[in-house]
């Protein structure tokens, strides 16, 4: 799992690659985790090459949501492949995190 | 068909479970979201093994085995270690609430139920088993 920041002005874009698992969460949550991040307006996820994700890749996102919340900042999923979508419809978190199709949509999100 | 895969207790191995998992799969011509469907729940389950079951200990080992009977897929994932592990009944997790305490874990074991037809923990001995099946056309 690689996680790329490409900071620009007010948004912080991160590429996930490879396969977010029990094993490689720490990586993305590390990330997340830093201070600055919540200096950005809108944090855009880049889901491109993001092949896989479990329940430990989700939970990263779940406990930083909030506090993402808290400070303004927006949390954005672009690039979703269908199968790495179909694992966020099935607990429902779809309808509680920004999911769009494209970088165009998500940076007018 | 079998199929079976013997890993150390350590979620360094989570990656090669799923390639197993996948390549065992790929020759029924399945749709890539059922397939993934299916890793996930054996990745979840394992996983679940390696961390509370037998606390990242590389000394244990789990065994998987990976067998269809017609279009079941049946999967036993099993431990060496003692400690029993009998994960209890899953109800549906409250995600409002889970993002409000900035909760990390919890939903494991609920997708594991959602995903599969059958879902069974039970012991052989001093060890841990878990038995999983889905109907795949």
């Amino acid at each position: 799992m690689k996680v790329t920041a490409q900071p620009s002005a007010d948004t912080l874009t991160l590429l996930l690659d490879g396969e977010l698992d029990a094993s490689s969460a720490i990586v993305l949550d590390t990330e997340l985790a830093k201070p600055d991040i919540l200096n950005y307006r809108k944090v855009l996820i880049d889901c491109a090459k993001l092949s896989y994700i479990s329940s430990a890749g989700l939970g990263v996102f779940i406990s930083h949501l909030q506090r993402f919340q808290d400070a303004n900042v927006k949390l954005v999923f672009f690039n979703m492949q269908e199968k790495v979508f179909n694992v966020f419809e099935i607990l429902g978190l779809d309808a509680l995190m920004t999911i769009v199709p494209s970088a165009a949509e998500a940076e007018a999100a | 068909m079998k199929s079976s895969l013997r890993i150390a207790c350590s979620r360094s191995h989570l990656q090669e479970v799923r390639d197993f998992v996948r390549n065992y799969l790929n020759s029924r011509q399945l749709p890539e979201i059922t397939i993934n469907q299916v890793v996930l729940a054996i990745d979840e389950v394992v996983a679940n093994f390696i961390i509370h079951a037998n606390g990242e200990d590389e000394t244990q080992f789990l065994d998987l085995e990976l067998a269809f009977e017609k279009h079941e897929l049946n999967v036993e994932i099993a431990d060496n270690g003692d400690t029993i592990y009998l994960p209890g009944a899953h109800q549906s997790p409250d995600l409002r609430a889970y993002i409000k305490e900035g909760r990390k874990g919890g939903m494991g074991m609920a997708l594991v139920n959602r995903l599969m037809d059958r879902v069974e923990f039970f012991t052989r001995g001093n060890h841990t088993v878990c038995h999983l099946s889905k109907h795949l056309a």
